[in-house]
């Protein structure tokens, strides 16, 4: 590229860079509202915090980048610390590096395609993905009440494993940024059982676009019950022992303790949901406090924290997989038999055997993969509870087969917020602790 | 009122009078109400824009769980109530009540020649990130944003992706040893 291509480039964005602005480029002033901005507190607020450290000169202090390639950010998130000495003053996340335009794709697809794309996005969690779009789009069509009870619980049984399997891996990647390597490979193991289940269920352990506007994608094979069944007797033993080897270790009680703590007020006002909203105590759990699917007849506990810190958040994920498991159990007894897809021959395809006997099933299966079924005009926002929190879908469509415009409200995106919050004033190596207590997953972060 | 003549009628009317309120109000802080699939939504222009989300605030719904935006370049003539201007962009709003557990949109109409809306960051500090994404992708201006710059692009990148007329692009491939 020629310099001039860039001249122009930045004579065209006139924002300005993204990056931290060193002290010495910045007035008290601007300081002050940057202070506010990367705490995401308004000007009154940070100038009421008083505890502002007394400018420091700028020898004092350094700019120092965290990632995007550092192992401990879950990816490609780029944090630049201002430190002094080893205490935090400033953090900026700087994020988009994973940006691959996706809600821009999911304008490009049809409804029925749609599935494939926002699996990918937050990608420890694509059965909750896949169910906030399709929920979206049941809305818009208005078949929402009509899926079959069959597809309803399954449903909930997959977002209910899909938990466990995200916390699981949390307990891996916590377990490793804090230097307890083994519990990397129990957390990975454990996980393991449960895409392996997912792999028997879907025929993928990942992006299985498994949960599809009108139902299903297929019914549950058979010794299903026996892989579910496998994991719930198999988990209860290896989460004790997480139990030994983390919950109780003075170590770990230290390290995670006192650290990143942030109150239910600033939680709230900083929008953050799920496990890190819950830390502080503030009971809101969208499966219990605005259900959906069938969690209304679910006995389960919502599990909160009284501390706000990141020892709160890895106990109320651990408590959660128990949860989930208590919910999987229920599932098991209440799953009805039935149809796993509404026999509506607009928007799901006609069984294989029907298109070799019946003409107007190959019309509609010709129709529905080739140009997609029609969504009537309107819009919608629906959100369920993912491991991370709220994950709503916005949808507004203008009455063709592909969505006008298809927003993913991602927990991630949010709650990556809160870590400036949480890190100023505490110790460089607690930023690692941070970091991983929020536990972001960048594919979400960035779609 | 309650009429000796007629004790039947004026019952139900009445009756019916009252459960009014418990559907969802036609009106809100001044601004038309509709219901999108069961879902309410509030429709503001720019000028009411900043006084409706006070007065929500103030009415319980103290979290702003989604900002985002939609370019109706292609779809001007969408259902609006009426007296309501279509604008090309619209800023979309999710607030969430946690103590009554309910939800409400606001749909602001933003102009294309004047893309500008006040921002939210100090009444929500969490929309400073949203409001970054819907500058970004729509180029919809906050006024008193902290900090507006672009979050998911590059920062030199030209041009807002999620407009209607920003072209998806194609890179051409070329197979090595391809048949033809």
């Amino acid at each position: 590229m020629s310099t001039d291509y860039y001249e122009r480039s930045f004579a065209a964005t006139d924002e300005g860079g993204q990056q931290l602005k060193p002290r010495s480029e910045v007035t008290a002033e601007e300081l002050m509202r940057e202070v506010g901005s990367v705490l995401r507190l308004s000007e009154a607020e940070a100038a009421e915090l008083g505890d502002l450290p007394d400018d420091p000169d700028e020898d004092q202090t350094m700019i120092i980048n965290m990632g995007p390639q550092h192992p401990s950010t879950h990816g490609v998130l780029r944090l630049m610390l201002e430190l002094q000495g080893e205490t935090v003053l400033r953090c900026k996340p700087i994020i988009g590096y994973l940006h691959t335009g996706m809600e821009k794709t999911g304008e490009q697809l049809t409804y029925a395609q749609g599935g494939t794309n926002v699996t990918r996005m937050d990608y420890l969690a694509p059965l909750a993905n896949e169910l906030a779009f399709s929920m979206a789009t049941e809305k818009l069509l208005g078949i929402d009440e009509d899926i079959p009870d069959r597809a309803v619980w399954i449903r909930m049984l997959m977002a209910e494993l899909n938990r466990m399997s995200s916390h699981l891996l949390f307990m891996a990647t916590n377990g490793m940024d804090l230097g307890a390597v083994s519990m990397m490979i129990y957390g990975w193991r454990e996980r393991e059982e449960v895409l392996r289940f997912f792999q028997e269920v879907t025929g993928l352990r990942m992006n299985h676009n498994y949960i599809r506007p009108g139902g299903l994608a297929a019914d549950l094979p058979a010794g299903w019950r026996d892989g579910v069944l496998r994991i719930l007797d198999l988990l209860p033993e290896r989460l004790d022992e997480y139990d030994t080897l983390m919950t109780g270790q003075p170590i770990w009680r230290e390290r995670l303790q006192g650290v990143g703590v942030i109150t239910p007020q600033e939680a709230l006002a900083l929008g953050a949901t799920g496990p890190i909203l819950r830390s502080t105590g503030v009971e809101w759990d969208l499966r219990r406090d605005q259900p959906y699917l069938h969690y209304d007849e679910m006995d389960f506990d919502v599990v909160v924290g009284s501390y706000g810190d990141a020892f709160d958040r890895y106990a109320i994920r651990l408590a959660e997989i128990r949860e989930s498991m208590r919910i999987v159990r229920q599932i098991l007894d209440h799953l009805p038999a039935g149809d796993y897809r509404i026999q509506d021959k607009k928007v799901t395809p006609p069984p294989r055997a029907r298109i070799d006997e019946s003409m107007e099933a190959l019309i509609h299966h010709f129709k529905i993969f080739t140009e997609g079924f029609k969504v009537p005009e309107g819009e919608v926002y629906v959100a369920v509870e993912s491991p991370r929190g709220e994950l709503g879908c916005y949808i507004a469509s203008d009455g063709s087969a592909h969505p006008y415009r298809m927003h993913m409200r991602d927990p991630s995106f949010v709650n990556i917020q809160c870590l400036p919050h949480m890190m100023r004033g505490g110790l460089v190596a607690d930023a690692v602790a941070v970091i991983s207590s929020v536990d972001p997953v960048l594919g979400g972060v960035d779609r | 009122m309650s009429d000796t003549s007629a004790p039947d009628t004026g019952d139900t009317a009445a009756s019916a009078d009252t459960d009014l309120p418990t559907e969802l109000p036609t009106e809100l802080h001044g601004c038309p109400v509709t219901s999108s699939r069961g879902q309410q939504v509030i429709h503001v222009t720019v000028g009411q824009y900043l006084d409706v989300l006070k007065a929500l605030t103030d009415d319980g719904y103290t979290m702003v769980v989604d900002l985002t935006g939609v370019d109706y370049l292609q779809h001007l003539r969408r259902p609006l109530p009426a007296g309501l201007e279509p604008e090309r962009f619209e800023v979309v709003v999710n607030l969430l009540d946690l103590r009554r557990r309910r939800r409400t949109r606001v749909r602001v109409q933003v102009p294309e020649a004047d893309a500008v809306l006040p921002t939210l960051f100090d009444l929500h500090p969490g929309t400073e990130a949203m409001e970054r994404e819907v500058f970004d992708m729509f180029g919809v201006r906050f006024d008193g944003h902290p900090d507006l710059t672009r979050i998911l692009m590059p920062e030199d990148w030209v041009g807002h992706p999620l407009r209607k007329d920003d072209e998806v692009g194609r890179i051409p491939v070329q197979f090595k040893e391809a048949h033809t």
